[in-house]
This record gives structure tokens, C-alpha cells and sequence, in this order.
């Protein structure tokens, strides 16, 4: 019985990740297709994957992606900390009300975000690269609060009166006492702002105007005309490369949190 | 107001800026016409049969596939957990890998797999079952939202079932009860605060998400997200796509009123 049961388990969470993981492997098998078509297989080629870096096109949307993800939650995890360690000296009073209005670009649909936003920007700037950005660091900062507080709340706010006491300024003490104690949820928020501002399609799409281009307005873009098989080799390098990456971090993340239980 | 509240200063300007003012613009354009002159026609354009129509499907479909996500994510977490994969590191990449790869990309090569000559048809019809036509109808673009949002559901789940103290399920066991009790009166009620945050970060993009719709529907359905992004791109009447926004986010937030206790982002927040 106990043998059934963890067979079952065992069948569903394969299910599951297959129907996760399906699409991704047709991605991957079809970005080594040398056929246009995305249904028949025309043999195995490595062209799509020279293609990738002589477009320039498709070169500069990746550029403009990583640049915006990359500024916007580097921004966004300097303000939201600093927002964090305000918000929560606060009273319950006014906690509550500035922690209500950090919740709306969470709750709220993309499409009225995108919208709102670009009815504001058209006012007083044109669209393009700087209105995306603002419009990326406005919904990453929820996240790296949400990510923050949590760490605040736990910490012990007598080491750093403990640390201003024996004469560190508050400079001193802040970058030696408070941040190393917020580093995890610190961390995690960039991670996750920048995962976000990475994926965002439809923020992106209504504040962008004419000209710029992110990875997914450029496939959106195409969706009409037919994705080049381009793309197909660009995510399998992408999804190989932050699977290096977390195989990489989990091992030493790994080890660090062993670390930490043998003391 | 004391000194440390100060370091929140600039974060409030910003909040100002960027999300209190430009609420005020949409409502500012929802509430007047194309010459300037006060109106409620651009919200009561949503009792318009189109637009209504169009909610009404959003609200079913968000419904479904909200439903669907919460019955596939609770026993995956329940097999999770009997397998002793609770607290390990990768259990969660896993489960948000996929989200690294460009979402319309992974909508199309679904789309692909459910094409009416894809891989799920080949794969009837070596099982000798009758084909499917999935392609561009109502429950291709159900499995596209499902696919979409599932992970958040799993990974908010995950994390309120990770919280509970395996004590109680243990003294709920000694006291001779079985799976199907330790699941409704212990893990269920012990889990609500992640359901409740799942289903925030499913049911609401779900009513709004129009490129999933395009995709998997092939245009042919219409959710509310593809008729205000028709205002402002194709239609370009902005006053009428800010009305129906205005509607949809009062829907919205008062739907969410419920989960106003708890915050948004149970899920999220704990991935990395």
C-alpha cells in the first residue's frame, strides 16, 4: 500500500513537470530544426544558433532586456531597502496605508499598470528606453519590500544602538551592522525584481513607444509574420545558461546552509 | 513620524509619481470624453452586450482555470511532501525554471504540442484513441492560462504547506487519523493563507491576459484584457479602454477585498 501510494506521488509529480517542461524541450528540439516550418523536421542544423548573434536586431532587443532588468531592479532594490527600513519605523497607522498602496501594482492587472502609466508618461516625456525603465522600477520595488520586510521585522534592532554606542557613526554602523542582517532578503528581491522586469510582456509593451524593443515585444512583434527560428536558439542558450547558474548556486548555497547548521 | 521613517521618503515620492498619479490619469481619461467634457459613458460602456460579454467570459475562464490550478497544485504538493522533498533547494527552481524562457515562446510550442497534427494527437492516435481538436478553441486557451499561471499557484501552496509543523500532522496520525482527515482538517485549513495568495496571482491575470487569448485562441475569443488593449492600439479611444480598466480594477480590488489580510505576495517573495 505504502509502495502504491509513493508510486502515485511519484507518476503525478512526473505528470506534472512533463506538461511544465514539454513545451521547452519543443522549443529546444525546434531551435536545432533546419527546416522554417515549426512542424516538420528538416534535419539537424546549427545555423539558428550563428543567426542569433549576426542579427542585429534580435542582438539589441537582448541588450535593451538585460539593461532594463539589470538598472530597473538594481534601482528598485536600492529604494525599496531604504523604503523598507522607513516603513517599518512606522506607526500601525500609516504602515497599513503606505503598505495598501505598495500592494496595487501586485494585485492590479499588467494591462492597467501599462496603461495608467503610459496616460502619465505621454504628458511630459516621450516614450521610449527612460519611460520602460521608470515603468520597470515602479512594479519591481512591491517585490523587493515583500522580500525585505520579513528580514527587518526579525532583526535586532540593539545591535546597531549597540554598535552606535561604542562610537561607529550611523553610516558605519549601517553598512556593518543593518545590511549584512538584510543581505538574504536583499538578495532574493533583486533576483526576483530582476526575474520579473526579464519576463514583463505586457507593462513593457504600452510604455515603450516606437523604436525600442525588449525580447518579448520583439516576439510579439513577429507573431504575426512567424517567430524566427533565431528565437529558438537564443532561449536555448538562455534557459542552459541560468540552468548552469542555479545547478552552481544551489551546490554552494548547498554547502553554506550546512555551514551554518554545524555551528 | 520619527528620523528612521525618513529613509522611506523617496520610495513615497516615487509611489506618488508613478502609481497614485497615474491612477489619477486613467481616471481622469475614464470619466471624460474626447473633448474634455465630464462623462459616465466610458464606465457604463462596460453593460454594452460586447464588453459585458466579454467580462462575463473573463470571470468564467479565470474561474475555471483558478479551480484547475488549486486541484492540480494541492495533490502535487501533498506527493512532494510524502516523498520528503519539502526544503530542498531545487524542488523550487524546478518548479520556476520555465519562467526563464519567454512566455509566448512556451505558448506556441504548447500550441504546437496541441495543434490538430501536434504531438497529443500522435500520441491518440497510437493509443487507438479519436483525434482532438484542440487547436484555437476555448479549452486550448483554458490549458494556455492553466500552463501559465500554475507555478505561482504550486509555489504559493508550496510554501504556507512547508510552514505547518510536521508535530501536528505526526499527533494528528498517533490519534489514529487518516490521509483524507490530516488532509481537511489540518493541511487545508493550515495552508489558506498560500491558497489565498495563489489564487490572487492567478485568478486576476488570468481575466486580463489577452496574448495568451491571441495565441491559443486564435482571435477568436475575446477576454476583457483583448478588448482594452483593442481601445488603445487599434481602436485608439482611450477614453473608452480607460473606463473599462477603471471597472475592471474596481472588480478586481473588490474581489481581492478578501484576501486584503493577508499579503498578496505569500508566494513570490519565498522563491529565491
Amino acid at each position: 500500500m505504502e509502495r502504491l501510494k509513493n508510486f502515485i506521488s511519484k507518476a503525478y509529480i512526473f505528470i506534472i513537470l512533463l506538461f511544465l517542461y514539454a513545451p521547452i524541450a519543443v522549443l529546444i528540439v525546434s531551435s536545432f530544426n533546419d527546416s522554417k516550418s515549426r512542424v516538420v523536421w528538416g534535419g539537424f542544423t546549427l545555423r539558428w544558433y550563428r543567426g542569433v548573434f549576426e542579427s542585429d536586431q534580435i542582438m539589441d532587443a537582448l541588450f535593451t532586456t538585460m539593461i532594463i532588468s539589470l538598472s530597473a531592479s538594481l534601482i528598485a532594490t536600492v529604494l525599496g531597502v531604504m523604503a523598507a527600513i522607513g516603513i517599518s519605523a512606522m506607526k500601525k497607522r500609516s504602515y497599513k496605508a503606505v503598505m495598501a498602496v505598495n500592494n496595487i501594482p501586485m494585485v492590479n492587472a499588467d494591462i492597467v499598470i501599462g496603461i495608467s502609466l503610459m496616460l502619465w508618461f505621454i504628458k511630459f516625456m516621450p516614450l521610449g528606453f527612460m519611460s520602460v525603465l521608470l515603468a520597470h522600477i515602479t512594479f519591481d520595488v512591491p517585490y523587493v519590500i515583500l522580500s525585505v520586510m520579513p528580514k527587518l521585522q526579525q532583526m535586532n534592532v540593539s545591535v546597531y544602538e549597540a554598535a552606535r554606542d561604542l562610537g561607529a557613526n550611523a553610516v558605519y554602523a549601517f553598512f556593518k551592522v543593518v545590511l549584512p542582517q538584510l543581505y538574504g532578503g536583499i538578495l532574493s528581491g533583486f533576483f526576483l525584481a530582476f526575474t520579473i522586469s526579464m519576463d514583463d510582456f505586457v507593462v513593457t509593451y504600452f510604455t515603450k513607444g516606437a523604436g525600442v524593443d525588449t525580447l518579448s515585444t520583439l516576439i510579439y512583434g513577429e507573431l504575426k509574420k512567424g517567430i524566427k527560428p533565431e528565437m529558438y536558439a537564443l532561449s536555448t542558450i538562455i534557459f542552459a545558461l541560468v540552468l548552469i547558474v542555479l545547478i552552481v548556486v544551489n551546490i554552494y548555497s548547498g554547502k553554506e546552509e550546512r555551514a551554518v547548521i554545524d555551528h | 513620524m520619527n528620523k528612521r521613517s525618513l529613509w522611506s521618503g523617496p520610495y513615497i515620492l516615487w509611489m506618488i509619481g508613478f502609481t497614485v498619479i497615474p491612477f489619477c490619469m486613467i481616471l481622469h481619461y475614464a470619466l471624460t470624453d474626447r473633448d474634455g467634457a465630464f462623462t459616465f459613458r466610458n464606465l457604463l460602456a462596460m453593460f454594452e452586450p460586447v464588453h459585458l460579454k466579454a467580462m462575463t467570459v473573463s470571470v468564467e475562464v479565470a474561474f475555471f482555470c483558478t479551480v484547475i490550478c488549486i486541484l492540480l497544485a494541492y495533490p502535487l504538493v501533498i506527493a512532494m511532501k510524502r516523498l520528503g522533498l519539502f526544503g530542498k533547494s531545487y524542488t523550487i527552481l524546478v518548479l520556476i525554471l520555465p519562467m526563464w524562457i519567454n512566455f509566448i515562446l512556451r505558448l506556441l510550442a504548447l500550441q504546437m504540442i496541441l495543434s490538430n497534427n501536434g504531438v497529443l494527437n500522435h500520441i491518440f492516435s497510437i493509443l487507438g484513441l479519436p483525434p482532438h481538436e484542440l487547436a484555437n478553441t476555448r479549452t486550448a486557451m483554458m490549458i494556455g492560462i492553466v500552463y501559465d499561471y500554475l507555478p505561482y499557484m504550486i509555489v504559493s501552496i508550496y510554501n504556507s504547506v512547508a510552514d505547518i509543523d510536521d508535530d501536528i500532522i505526526e499527533a494528528a496520525r498517533d490519534l489514529g487519523a487518516g490521509s483524507l482527515t490530516v488532509f481537511f482538517r489540518i493541511i487545508l485549513p493550515l495552508s489558506v493563507p498560500g491558497l489565498l495568495s495563489g489564487i490572487v496571482m492567478v485568478f486576476v491575470p488570468s481575466m486580463t491576459s489577452f496574448v495568451t487569448a491571441n495565441i491559443m485562441a486564435g482571435g477568436k475569443i475575446q477576454l476583457i484584457g483583448n478588448i482594452i488593449e483593442q481601445e488603445f492600439i487599434t481602436t485608439m479611444d482611450w477614453h473608452l479602454g480607460s473606463g473599462l480598466s477603471v471597472i475592471l480594477m474596481i472588480f478586481v480590488l473588490l474581489s481581492m477585498a478578501f484576501t486584503s489580510r493577508n499579503d498578496p505576495d505569500y508566494g513570490m517573495s519565498k522563491i529565491w
